[in-house]
């Protein structure tokens, strides 16, 4: 069985690991960071999405060898002592969930599209999350989510050069 | 769903993939980008005995100037091909069209090879390749091969690639100036494939058209060039009605199929329609 040495949400973990587990099932089933939920068998529904190395990837179409030697960010690893992302901050206060299944998906895509175009306008920021699928919402706060997100990253970035 | 069980072998180099592949047999599988194979693992419609990860060999990544031509390595992201400057600077309608493929998280991981390795009718970038006359380069444990992109794709998710054959990636000639380029893709909603697609490319001098390209995604098993667009168009002057009055032919020697997303009726006058529509705004008129 492979080894794997990986690093997901800042902590390093050294595993074996069947060729064909899943890098979605590996963080759920042996890490037990069940935060990143699978939505579909067919790579559609972006559910499980997570960061790697900084790059939005969906975590049930990458093996968890693949995974070896890289970075993992996911919604778990957000919260900078204790207080939310203000990503997380913005879908909370801008009721960009419902049932919350599309959510941290989103919100993973969502700080990788920010990270790319600091600035997105709303035809940018659909564009940016079309690999996202939402039951609930309609998109439409989760459209005014991002964009709050990116007037307050933006803002606390400025301030704090102060 | 969960894969059935598989060896994995992880080469570093062209040589190393190429001998995975030779003593692994039919019963390999190469796994490049996986955007395409891991759903087919996860719903085991797709059960090889051994993977063969392309992931660590570095060189299949690279996007190189080759003089009179562009080589784009078969392990390019899309997200790689969208924002290379050579594959800008003179292959443009590749990365206009890579940039409607699928979503962000699956250009992160798709590449340009596995796209035209699994020769899906309805992948935008194989009508591209077609339209730009681009040489596909394969290796084998034989040796190298290079198959012209009218030759390689077949049929329905067949290419003329051998089972032990490692695509190396394409090279693309270099086209002088005075083309516009534009791939005009119809599909219902975000993050689908193309119900229909056209790739063109237009050379004018002097107002009238010198070279004309035109390639067809979804209107048959394979990409296919419309040849009688081509023909209609050389000589011509390029305006509105005469792009109109040439796509008529679009749909000719075409053989779409009707499914869930439209009859073969209304794929060829999608073909017709959206053919008028790329010549145009290739041309920028
Ligand atoms: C949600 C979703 C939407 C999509 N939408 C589109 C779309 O709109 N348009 C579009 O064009 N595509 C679309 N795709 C497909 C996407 O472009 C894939 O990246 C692509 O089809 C396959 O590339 P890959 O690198 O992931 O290949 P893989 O999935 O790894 O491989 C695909 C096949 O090619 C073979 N293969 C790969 N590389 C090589 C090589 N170097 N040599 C020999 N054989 C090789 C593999 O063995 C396998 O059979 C979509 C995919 C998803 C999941
Ligand atoms: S679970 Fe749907 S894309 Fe991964
Ligand atoms: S909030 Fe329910 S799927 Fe998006």
């Amino acid at each position: 069985m492979p080894r794997i040495k990986v690093e997901v949400d800042g902590v390093t973990y050294e595993d074996d690991v069947e060729p064909r587990l899943l890098l979605v099932h590996y963080l759920r089933d042996r890490l037990g960071k069940v935060g990143t939920p699978v939505g579909c068998d067919t790579t559609n529904c972006g559910a499980c999405t997570v960061l790697m190395d900084g790059m939005s990837v969906k975590s049930c179409s990458v093996l968890a060898v693949q995974a070896d030697t890289h970075d993992i960010t996911t919604i778990e690893g957000l919260r900078i002592n204790g207080a939310l992302h203000p990503m997380q901050e913005a879908f909370h206060s801008e009721h960009g969930l419902q049932c919350g299944y599309c959510t941290p998906g989103m919100i993973m895509a969502s700080i990788d599209l920010l990270r790319e175009n600091p600035d997105p306008s709303d035809e940018e920021i659909r564009e940016g999350l079309e690999g996202n699928l939402c039951r609930c919402t309609g998109y439409q706060n989760i459209v005014r989510a991002v964009r709050s997100a990116a007037h307050e990253m933006s803002h606390s970035e400025v301030t704090s050069h102060d | 769903m969960i894969p059935g069980s598989f060896d994995y072998l992880r080469p570093t180099t062209i040589g190393e993939a190429v001998s995975a592949l030779a003593e692994s047999g039919e019963d390999a599988k190469v796994l490049a980008g996986g955007q395409s194979l891991m759903p087919l693992l996860r719903l085991r419609l797709a059960l090889p005995e051994v993977l063969v990860d392309l992931d660590h060999v570095a060189e299949l990544r690279e996007i190189r100037d080759t003089g009179d031509s562009v080589f784009i390595g078969a392990m390019a992201t899309h997200h790689q091909v969208i924002k290379d400057p050579l594959v800008r600077a003179h292959a443009p309608l590749i990365a206009q069209a890579t940039a409607t493929v699928a979503d962000p998280a699956v250009r992160h991981r798709g590449t340009l090879g596995g796209s035209l390795a699994h020769a899906d009718p309805a992948g935008d970038l194989p009508a591209v390749i077609l339209a730009l006359d681009g040489v596909l380069i394969a290796q084998s444990a034989h040796g190298p091969r290079e198959i012209p992109a009218a030759d390689f794709f077949e049929d329905y998710l067949t290419s003329a690639l051998e089972p032990a054959e490692l695509l190396l990636g394409v090279r693309i000639p270099k086209l002088g100036t005075g083309w516009g380029f534009h791939y005009e893709k119809f599909h219902r909603t975000a993050q689908a494939w193309a119900i229909v697609g056209v790739a063109c490319g237009v050379r004018r001098a002097n107002g009238a058209i010198e070279e004309c390209r035109v390639a067809l995604t979804n209107m048959g098993p394979a990409p296919v060039r419309a040849h009688e667009v081509e023909r209609a168009l050389l000589g011509r002057v390029a305006t509105q009605n005469a792009f109109k009055a040439a796509a008529a032919h679009a749909a000719e020697g075409t053989a779409p199929t009707g499914d869930l997303h439209g009859s073969a009726e209304y794929r060829e006058h999608l073909a017709r329609v959206l053919t008028a529509r790329a010549l145009t705004t290739a041309a920028g008129i």
